[in-house]
């Protein structure tokens, strides 16, 4: 869903860059709650997974094709506000080195996929995860359901932009049902990558998922009443 | 659950993946034109885009390396620059500003 220049006009990318700089601005100060020593180095590299994955577009019929944004996979691995800087930091490779997404739609590009898609995604997320029991086994579960919506959320908010910005005057009803109709199936694609890959990670070392750590907790008070228990029997 | 245990090997299957998914799956990529491009095409923006923007000129423009006639050798290596770039200036980012605190002797 890289927007290329020229989709949106100079106010609507004026104003969604002040938007992308404001939200990387805040992101920059709250991520410093969610890296340490570890964290660090494994949100750089969700991000170089994410730049990875980004280039695997998969079909979806009709000649159509979708690639993974990786807002939901990143927020769940490592928190929210250093998933937007992750984002960010693909959006602007990309859009340096790679011509894909345009500079001027940089602002555009972080905006829908570094903040609506993480932060829709991380929202179902955690809304999923607040119904289901603090096991382990629900977090990977959880994290594609967040995926799975954040993409038709981030493709309705481009055909939003459009409506106000767009260089075309067209039926924006028709364009919406369109967006929404493939990011829908693309959203599933979506799901099934976050999913796989937190399922992963959880499986093999849970404790450096940030989307884990109640779940891990609840775990560890189970044990430790465990053990009180036992004790007492014994 | 706070017994040491080496990050090095999960940092380094997640590096292995990610150049693998970069430098080789992805010629395996579909080429269909992705959603936002299809429908733009199909309702009528498309020709409002603006491919020639500078970065066009990068070596790396469009997921091929300048100069490598291969296909599948200048996918796969500007797939290759694309992951060590984001890691380099990502990584960069996260060292600097993450937390750093003196008595967590639990990193790697």
């Amino acid at each position: 869903m890289h927007v290329p220049d020229g989709f949106l006009d100079a106010p609507t990318s004026i104003a969604t860059g002040v938007v992308a700089a404001a939200g990387v601005a805040v992101a920059l100060r709250k991520s410093r709650d969610e890296l340490d020593d570890r964290t660090a180095p494994l949100a750089g590299l969700v991000a170089a997974f994410v730049f990875a994955g980004q280039m695997i577009n998969f079909p979806v019929g009709a000649g159509t094709s979708g690639h993974l944004l990786g807002g939901a996979l990143a927020a769940v691995l490592v928190g929210p506000w250093t998933a937007t800087l992750c984002i960010s930091v693909v959006l602007l490779v990309q859009a340096l080195f790679f011509a894909d997404g345009g500079l001027t739609a940089l602002g555009t590009n972080i905006t829908l996929m570094g903040l609506v898609g993480v932060f829709v995604g991380y929202a179902v997320f955690l809304a999923v995860r607040a119904v289901l029991p603090r096991r382990l086994g629900v977090v990977p579960a959880a994290a594609a359901m967040g995926a799975l919506v954040s993409v038709p959320v981030a493709a309705a908010t481009f055909t939003g932009l459009f409506a106000v910005g767009g260089n075309a005057d067209l039926d924006m009803g028709e364009v919406l049902t369109a967006m929404l109709g493939w990011h829908t199936v693309i959203g599933i694609g979506e799901a099934v990558i976050t999913g796989l890959v937190v399922s992963a990670i959880c499986t093999s070392r849970p404790d450096l998922v940030h989307g884990a750590r109640r779940a891990l907790a609840a775990r560890a008070a189970d044990e430790r009443t465990d053990v009180t228990t036992s004790e007492v029997v014994a | 659950m706070s017994r040491p245990r080496s990050n090095r090997r999960v940092f380094a299957v997640l590096l292995v993946v990610a150049l693998l998914v970069a430098g080789v799956a992805s010629y395996y990529a579909s080429s269909h034109p992705d959603g936002l491009e299809y429908v733009a095409g199909k309702t009528g923006f498309l020709e409002t885009a603006d491919e020639d923007g500078p970065s066009i000129d990068s070596p790396l423009a469009d997921y091929g390396t300048e100069g490598v006639d291969d296909e599948r050798l200048s996918g796969g290596l500007a797939g290759v620059a694309g992951v060590a770039l984001t890691l380099a200036i990502g990584g960069g980012l996260f060292l600097l500003i993450r937390r750093r605190d003196p008595a967590d002797k639990t990193g790697d």
